[in-house]
């Protein structure tokens, strides 16, 4: 159902099963009188998707007004039914009344119309309104029930029209345009569906503010009885009426095949008759339904089928796709039938993560569906640990071991873990160190361990040195093993000027997951293929370190001259003082408000799923994967907010300032303290700036700036409950959450700032798009990127902060924990403007290292990257 | 002549407004001189603790606690009604002075109010008390039966019905519907209230008021406050808010969340910080001001009073603490369509 899942907002589902006219176990559970029953049904559809649950009890049999009235008093008694939305749903106004005098949030009535004339018509309508529920109103008019696109639109107009003069709110209107039946050898019926379709556009664009939803079920009325053709009608139908702007449906979600897994046979016949594109479209459907009658459900079959297969294949074809159900007991029907417990890791189990391996390095497999089987397979080995330790075997090392960590005073993990586990899944043995991992516990494990290679990571500037460090206290140990270097902040340039001097055995940068294996199998091999990588790699950066030699500082200006070529300041642009000047603390803004903030790319970046959101997720390529994680993602995005997992907590302060060259002087309480910042020193074009951020402060007089520091607690104990699972892939995943938490409560923060603490933006109304795009006047600079590369100004500005910023603390290397944090300053010139420092000559740095009070070598630490 | 809610609304967008705090503690510390509780009414139960029964009875005192009130600097005067509707006063056998009661209760209000604006000039405006009742239309107070309700949709919005007319033709200017524990009895008091409306003529506007029965923000019926704005926002309400629950410090999360999304003015009156292990309040008046203080940096509200325990000391502080703040700018609606269960849902537009 991916497809569906995937519109995500754009589609609601409305759960049908708490239906007497659409559920014959329903129906009878209720003419029984057995309640108790009835809920576990709204309990079940609520636990599989369902967002709002569909009540309806006209059955001839029943008294309506009593069992809607016991039935939905009954269900707002269960809060796991209760969260989501009801839908009162009869065709009997006095049912419909009793219903709205029970529910207690704000339901939706299904249905009105326009059946009985206006008068009755807006007498319901208000009566709707005043009980506070929102409606469905059916194309349905004083001569009948609307079948041609026109009629449809003609009606809803009419309605829309009567409704919103007499001051009912269009975002309370549904329109069901009528889903009748197709394919029933009447040729009237044939443009049904299309009519259906064309009339949800038509309304959609003339009426403002409204949703559009229908029945699915009459939809395939004539192929009662066979359940594959009515899934696939189904899901046609959605697929081209939901770009249409049918929003929501009446449907069993669990019950809708993905478009495009269907039989291509029976979609392009089902999609002849919702388009009405051929004129036997009806025969020739009629004709091979008959076939697919008995096919069962494509999943369902194969769920039976494959469980049926001999234990290595379904050890294989678990791990292959990822599914965790019975990987235990499956396991341990292998581990009885083999000789040594090990030998169900190194044959079945390594076989199928060597096909997960081959599928990943050509392409057809992505990241995401590495880590979901990665996690089959710790599984299994975890059940297989105690028996293997019990056999007192020393374990064999698999392809080859290798000791990773994150180094001392970095707290960034994301990408280690992935690194990991992808190298896990193709047979490596991973020791992993974890974050704020000291030198020497890197050497003592690759010792212990006997380790094949060392894999270091960081995210932030001070990382790269502490890898030097890393990389010389090995030399001195007299080391020889292969060091692999990643992680964000570091690079090719980097490891071949600073790293691979200091250690003589071989260094290489490894740009992201998906090489590392490729690295580590040449380094492990005993082929010509490890000669060959550690060779060209060595002469590769040997060619990188002479080139860089020549260059010198030639390419840039003096910081004088820089200095003289700086952004013209103008007044014009300058912001107003701040209406709420001084420390604004936040204790937790609500998750769910951070939500629609989220900028999805780097999420999917973090997965090394290449493309931008929401475009990713139809990727030819990655589009199938795409979808399944950010499903994924939005499920667990779902619990954290509803059980409150995270807790993001920020702190802002807007103060006075002055500027002195490239130093901003904060006043904070009675201080001034002094920010310095680094200027472009790069020659540049006639008409372009030397940038430097004081640019955007008033040289002559009083001017604000801002700074801000936001932290998303509470991960921790979620981490150790995935950790304890063997589960990476949540692992991973609430840490990239967590991540865009963090950013999207920074963003959040800033427009707060800009529309009501400094205020000078007060009628911004942007969309999230804009906001990514960044379409709003003022920027917030972070220590450590490229605006404001220097992390240690994060000591300077946490104090500005006050007691305890959002909580954030800070570590040895200016790290932030917790690591789903954000800091930064607040410009609000409207000139000021995101750039890169980029590369700085030694007489800025001694300038600077003047200005923030350090000596050149601490300086330069601080700044490498800006130097190399 | 603007009429109240126009008046109300241009006057709050110049300054955070104030509203009163509340009778029972003052009740409890007045010395009732010589009048009783029961007055000569001659009814048969004993009649001590029936506060809204002091309306008739000892009107005096009643009045007495509203000028103190207005005094400190209140701009909004609410009448001493908590209790005034046929089902709580069932328990004191006194549900036939509902309307004396209330009628009584607003023309105190009303006059003091009048008496105040013609000394300064200020606008004050009355609003009519409505509580939740000792009844939740949401819950089974039965175990074995959750389908059961002690009273149902129609029972209780006649009974609000019956005290709104009684307050109207006291000469209220809104209807406070405060203290909501359940969302469904609020439900039928914007019922009673918008029917009431219709049968008037002329407009009634509406303040709602929820409060929360533990930290995670959600009331007693299981409503979190966006869920809750979901449900009553169509009553299109003068202001929303928070009221009672705990003291300022710990409803301010859940004041930001609905000030996030309320398009209307937000009022909020909190309690005089939390009960000590006696069950009374002792946060002093300043601090309960340095709270709101917060509350007004971080722009969550247009109008602030307060709750349980606090008296017109706090008011005065508050009064201090909001005279040159700038009031919370209204969020714009963006057409997005609200729904609720115990959880908001929202469906972009």
């Amino acid at each position: 159902m991916s497809d569906f899942a995937s519109a995500g907002a754009r589609f609601v589902n409305i759960g049908e099963r708490t239906n007497v006219t659409g559920s014959a176990k329903f129906k009878k559970l209720v003419l029984a009188g057995d309640y108790d029953a009835a809920v576990e049904v709204a309990r079940q559809q609520v636990e599989a998707g369902a967002q709002i649950v569909d009540v309806n009890m006209d059955e001839a049999l029943l008294d309506g007004v009593q069992a809607m009235t016991i039935f939905l008093k009954r269900i707002a008694a269960e809060p796991d039914i209760a969260r989501v939305p009801v839908m009162i749903d009869s065709s009997k106004w006095s049912v419909i009344e009793a219903g709205l005098k029970c529910v207690s949030g704000k339901p939706i009535v299904n249905s009105i119309s326009l059946k009985e004339g206006e008068e009755a018509f807006l007498e319901q309508a208000s009566t709707v309104r005043a009980y506070g529920a929102a409606v469905v109103v059916m194309a349905f008019d004083e001569t009948g029930q609307a079948d041609s696109a026109a009629r449809k639109v003609e009606i809803c107009q009419r309605a829309y029209k009567l409704l919103t003069s007499n001051g009912f709110p269009a975002e309370d209107i549904i329109f069901d345009p009528n889903v009748f039946a197709v394919a029933t050898g009447i040729d009237e019926h044939r443009r049904y569906a299309l009519d259906f379709i064309d009339a949800a556009r038509e309304i959609r664009a003339t009426c403002p503010g409204v949703h559009i939803s229908g029945g699915l079920s009459n939809l395939s009325f004539s192929f009662r009885g066979n359940e594959p053709v009515r899934r696939a009608m189904h899901s046609v139908f959605l697929y081209h009426a939901i770009p249409a702007g049918m929003d929501m449906g009446i449907v069993n979600a669990g019950q809708l095949d993905v478009y495009d897994q269907i039989d291509p046979e029976l979609r392009d016949a089902c999609e002849d008759v919702i388009l009405d594109r051929r004129d036997d479209a009806t025969e020739r459907l009629i004709t091979i339904a008959e076939r697919f009658k008995h096919v069962d459900p494509a999943t369902e079959k194969k769920e039976a089928e494959w469980r049926a297969w001999p234990v290595a294949q379904r050890l294989a074809h678990a791990l292959v796709k990822g599914i965790d159900a019975h990987i235990v007991e499956d396991t341990e029907e292998a581990r009885q039938a083999a000789e040594r417990p090990i030998h169900v890791i190194e044959g079945p189990l390594m076989d199928g993560m060597n096909v997960v391996g081959d599928l990943f390095g050509s392409g057809k497999m992505f990241l995401p569906q590495v880590v979901k089987s990665a996690r089959v397979m710790k599984r299994a080995v975890a059940h297989l640990l105690p028996f293997i330790e019990a056999e007192k075997d020393e374990s064999a090392k698999g392809k080859g071991r290798i000791v990773m960590a994150t180094v001392k005073g970095d707290v960034h993990d994301i990408g280690k873990n992935i690194v990991g586990v992808v190298l896990q899944c193709n047979g490596y043995e991973v020791v992993d160190l974890g974050v704020m991992t000291p030198w020497t516990e890197i050497l003592q494990s690759a010792n212990d361990n006997n380790a094949d290679i060392i894999g270091l990571s960081g995210l932030i500037t001070p990382s790269l040195d502490e890898m030097v460090t890393v990389a010389g206290e090995m030399e001195r140990a007299g080391m020889n093993l292969p060091l692999l270097i990643g992680g964000a902040t570091t690079s090719r340039a980097h490891t071949a000027l600073r790293i691979a001097p200091a250690y003589s055995g071989p260094v290489i940068h490894v740009l992201d997951a998906s090489r590392a294996v490729g690295v580590a199998s040449a380094l492990v091999s005993s082929g010509p293929q490890r000669a060959e990588l550690i060779d060209g790699t060595a002469a590769d950066y040997e060619a990188l370190r002479q080139s860089r030699a020549g260059r010198g500082d030639k390419d840039l200006a003096t910081i004088a001259d820089a200095r003289a070529n700086g952004f013209a300041y103008d007044p014009e642009g300058k912001a107003p003082p701040p209406l709420k000047p001084g420390i604004h603390q936040f204790g937790e803004w609500p998750l769910r408000d951070l939500r629609s903030n989220i900028d999805w790319t780097p999420f999917f970046r973090a997965w090394e799923l290449a493309g931008t959101y929401p475009a990713i997720l139809d990727d030819p390529v990655v589009g199938e994967s795409a979808r399944n994680l950010f499903e994924d993602a939005q499920e667990m995005l779902n619990r954290i907010i509803v059980e409150h997992w995270l807790q993001p907590r920020g702190t802002v302060g807007l103060w006075r300032c002055r500027r002195d060259g490239d130093d901003v002087w904060v006043l904070a309480g009675n201080e001034e303290v002094r920010i310095p910042f680094l200027r472009q020193q790069i020659k540049k074009r006639e008409g372009r700036a030397n940038m430097c951020l004081a640019d955007f402060i008033d040289p002559d007089g009083e001017d604000w700036i801002g700074g801000f520091a936001v932290g998303i607690h509470g991960i921790q104990p979620h981490l150790d409950r995935f950790r304890a699972n063997n589960d990476d892939y949540s692992d991973i995943l609430l840490k990239a959450l967590a991540d865009r938490l963090a950013e999207a409560f920074a963003e959040r923060l800033h427009q707060h700032v800009r529309e009501n603490l400094w205020g000078y933006a007060a009628t911004e109304q942007l969309s999230n798009q804009d906001l990514i795009r960044e379409s709003y006047s003022g920027i917030r600079p972070a220590p450590g990127y490229p605006a404001c590369p220097d992390h240690s100004l994060k000591p300077l500005l946490f104090p500005l902060l006050g007691e305890d910023p959002a909580g954030v603390t800070l570590t040895d290397n200016f790290a932030m924990l917790p690591a789903s944090a954000v800091s930064g300053f607040y410009f609000g010139h409207r000139d000021s403007q995101y750039f890169g420092v980029a590369k700085i000559g030694q007489d800025q740095l001694a300038d600077y290292a003047e200005r923030r009070g350090v000596d050149i070598e601490t300086a330069t630490r601080w700044l490498r990257p800006n130097l190399d | 002549m603007s009429t109240p809610a126009a008046s109300f609304r241009s006057e709050a967008a110049k300054r955070i407004l104030v509203k009163d705090g509340a009778y029972g503690t003052l009740i409890q510390a007045e010395k009732l001189d010589g009048c009783t509780y029961g007055g000569d009414l001659g009814l048969s139960r004993d009649q001590r603790g029936n506060n809204d029964l002091l309306n008739l009875t000892c009107p005096g005192v009643i009045e007495d606690i509203c000028e103190r009130f207005a005094a400190a600097g209140a701009d909004v005067l609410a009448t001493n009604t908590f209790n005034a509707n046929a089902i709580s006063q069932a328990d004191y056998g006194a549900e036939a002075y509902v309307d004396d009661i209330n009628r009584a209760a607003a023309r105190i209000t009303r006059t003091v109010a009048d008496r105040w604006a013609a000394k300064d000039g200020r606008p004050r405006w009355v609003a009519g008390a409505l509580g939740p009742t000792n009844k939740t239309l949401s819950l089974s107070p039965n175990v074995n039966d959750p389908a059961f309700r002690e009273v149902d949709f129609d029972t209780v919005k006649a009974v609000y019905r019956e005290q709104i007319d009684a307050l109207v033709e006291g000469g209220i200017d809104l209807v406070l519907i405060e203290t909501i524990f359940d969302t469904l009895n609020a439900k039928a008091a914007i019922m009673a209230a918008l029917e009431a409306e219709r049968a008037l003529g002329r407009e009634l506007p509406i303040m709602i008021s929820m409060t929360l029965t533990d930290l995670s923000g959600r009331n007693l019926s299981g409503h979190t406050v966006e869920a809750f704005w979901a449900s009553v926002r169509h009553a299109r309400p003068l202001t929303i808010g928070l009221n009672c629950s705990f003291g300022a410090q710990q409803l301010r999360p859940h004041l930001a969340a609905l000030s996030a999304q309320a398009d209307t003015l937000v009022m909020a009156y909190p309690n005089a910080g939390l009960p000590n292990e006696l069950g009374e309040y002792d946060e002093a008046a300043e601090e309960t001001a340095a709270q709101v203080r917060e509350w007004l940096d971080d722009g969550l509200v247009n109008v602030v009073g307060g709750c349980c325990g606090t008296t017109p000391e706090h008011i005065a502080a508050i009064a201090k603490v909001v005279a040159g703040a700038s009031p919370r700018a209204i969020p714009h609606t963006n057409g997005h369509t609200l729904l609720a269960g115990l959880e908001p849902m929202v469906l972009a537009a």
